[in-house]
């Protein structure tokens, strides 16, 4: 269970938010929505633990982020709005690396993400040919193959086609299916097909 | 804990891959340091007890600079693509991830200047007895220049002008290195012992070693918030 208590955010010396508190169950969805410049990046960074927040904390299953630390990292997926791609290395390169720092272990969980969100034609491809859309499918490939509990999510549909949306509205919705908790902005509706969706909307702008 | 070990190791691997795909990287630095040293026999005329003297200062400060010249792209492109972020959230202390940057960094840099001192040696004219004390004091020193290097990287990250910056911040640093890597083939070269000289770069490596990639690490995640 992921919850926030009492989260206050500063940016430079702007408050973009505070008193902001939830919980997060498993099989939960946060949609956070809100202007451009509200503060979502902020506090999806700060969930992660790469922001300091200015007051309040954050715990997972009942202790503090800060005090679990990689324990913390260890449940995590955090895709922000850099794909974490180099451009250098063939898809299943990257994801093998990333596999690898996330402690993941299997290799043919990577080839089945890759098949999954339709990169498997590109593999052995440098991943800087791939268009927008396709690096931003390879980022959330990463995803699939780490079976991380919960999910933070930053724009993640940003670029992707219909069709890509609805495979990754499909992905989301099994993560849920699952017990997993996912943490997501994103200017589309969300359409998870469950009741469980919070909704945190953010208004002024900061 | 072998996914420790794993996770180090393909990040390792990843930092040579990238860097063989994009050889330039590599051999800039390398270029810059052979060239660096050539100039002077150039500008101060070929007389061999001239350059044996200025050799082991001239040999010692290229390698600084050309090191130097590669500092921006430790955590840069990292930083740019994300997967610094990526490394900060892994579930393994970033000291050492940024410890397998650093190595990566040196495996690249530090150990190709390293391996090609001996020609510069000869070209400037050193006496063998130098040669030998010369690379091995790179050997020493090289890495403490990366270890070093690495933080002020890391402090200036995402910053305008980051370059200029990690050379003042850094070059002061590098002096001790300089004097005592210097030292030590000049010493050799007038007779003089030289153990003292090494085992205070081997001090300062052991020190670099540990208080380095804590403060990289320290630093990325300062840069990163």
């Amino acid at each position: 269970m992921l919850e926030a208590v009492d989260l206050e955010c500063v940016r430079g010396d702007r408050p973009l938010f505070s008193h902001l508190s939830f919980s997060l169950k498993p099989g939960e969805l946060l949609h956070v929505t809100g202007v451009n410049g509200s503060g979502k990046t902020t506090l999806l960074r700060t969930l992660c633990g790469l922001t300091r927040a200015h007051a309040g904390e954050i715990r997972w299953h009942g202790n503090t982020i800060r005090r679990l630390g990689d324990d913390y990292h260890a449940q995590l997926a955090y895709i922000g709005h850099a794909n974490g791609i180099q451009g250098d290395l063939t898809p299943l390169e990257n994801l093998s690396v990333a596999s690898g720092l996330s402690g993941d272990t299997d290799k043919s969980r990577i080839r089945t993400a890759l098949e999954r969100l339709g990169l498997a034609a590109y593999h052995h491809f440098p991943s800087k040919i791939l268009s927008q859309g396709q690096k931003r499918r390879l980022a959330l490939a990463r995803l699939v193959v780490e079976h991380k509990p919960l999910w933070i999510l930053d724009e993640p549909l940003s670029g992707l086609d219909v069709d890509s949306v609805s495979l990754m509205t499909t992905i989301l919705m099994e993560h849920l299916a699952q017990g997993g908790l996912i943490v997501i902005t994103s200017h589309q509706e969300v359409d998870v097909k469950t009741k469980t969706v919070l909704q945190i909307q953010f208004n002024q702008r900061a | 804990m072998p996914k420790l070990l794993q996770a180090i190791a393909r990040l390792f691997w990843r930092d040579l891959t990238v860097a063989m795909r994009r050889s330039t990287d590599i051999l800039t630095p390398l270029v810059f340091f052979v060239i660096v040293v050539s100039l002077f026999p150039l500008g101060l005329g070929p007389e061999p007890a001239v350059l044996r003297v200025i050799a082991p200062g001239v040999i010692w400060v290229a390698a600084l600079l050309a090191t130097m010249l590669s500092l921006n792209r430790l955590f840069a492109n990292d930083h740019a693509d994300g997967t610094l972020e990526q490394m900060a959230l892994a579930p393994y202390p970033l000291a050492l991830l940024a410890l397998t940057k650093i190595t990566a960094h040196w495996t690249l840099t530090g150990l190709p200047l390293v391996l090609i001192s001996p020609l510069l040696a000869v070209q400037m004219h050193l006496p063998e007895s130098a040669i030998g004390t010369l690379a091995l004091s790179l050997l020493l020193g090289t890495p403490i220049l990366s270890l070093l290097g690495a933080v002020g990287a890391a402090l200036t990250l995402g910053l305008r002008g980051g370059g200029v910056l990690v050379s003042l911040l850094v070059l002061p640093l590098y002096t001790p290195i300089l004097i005592f890597g210097a030292g030590s083939v000049a010493g050799v070269i007038a007779g003089i012992d030289t153990e003292a000289h090494f085992s205070l770069l081997g001090a300062f490596l052991a020190l670099a070693l540990t208080f380095a990639p804590w403060a990289a690490a320290a630093a990325l995640r300062v840069s990163l918030d």
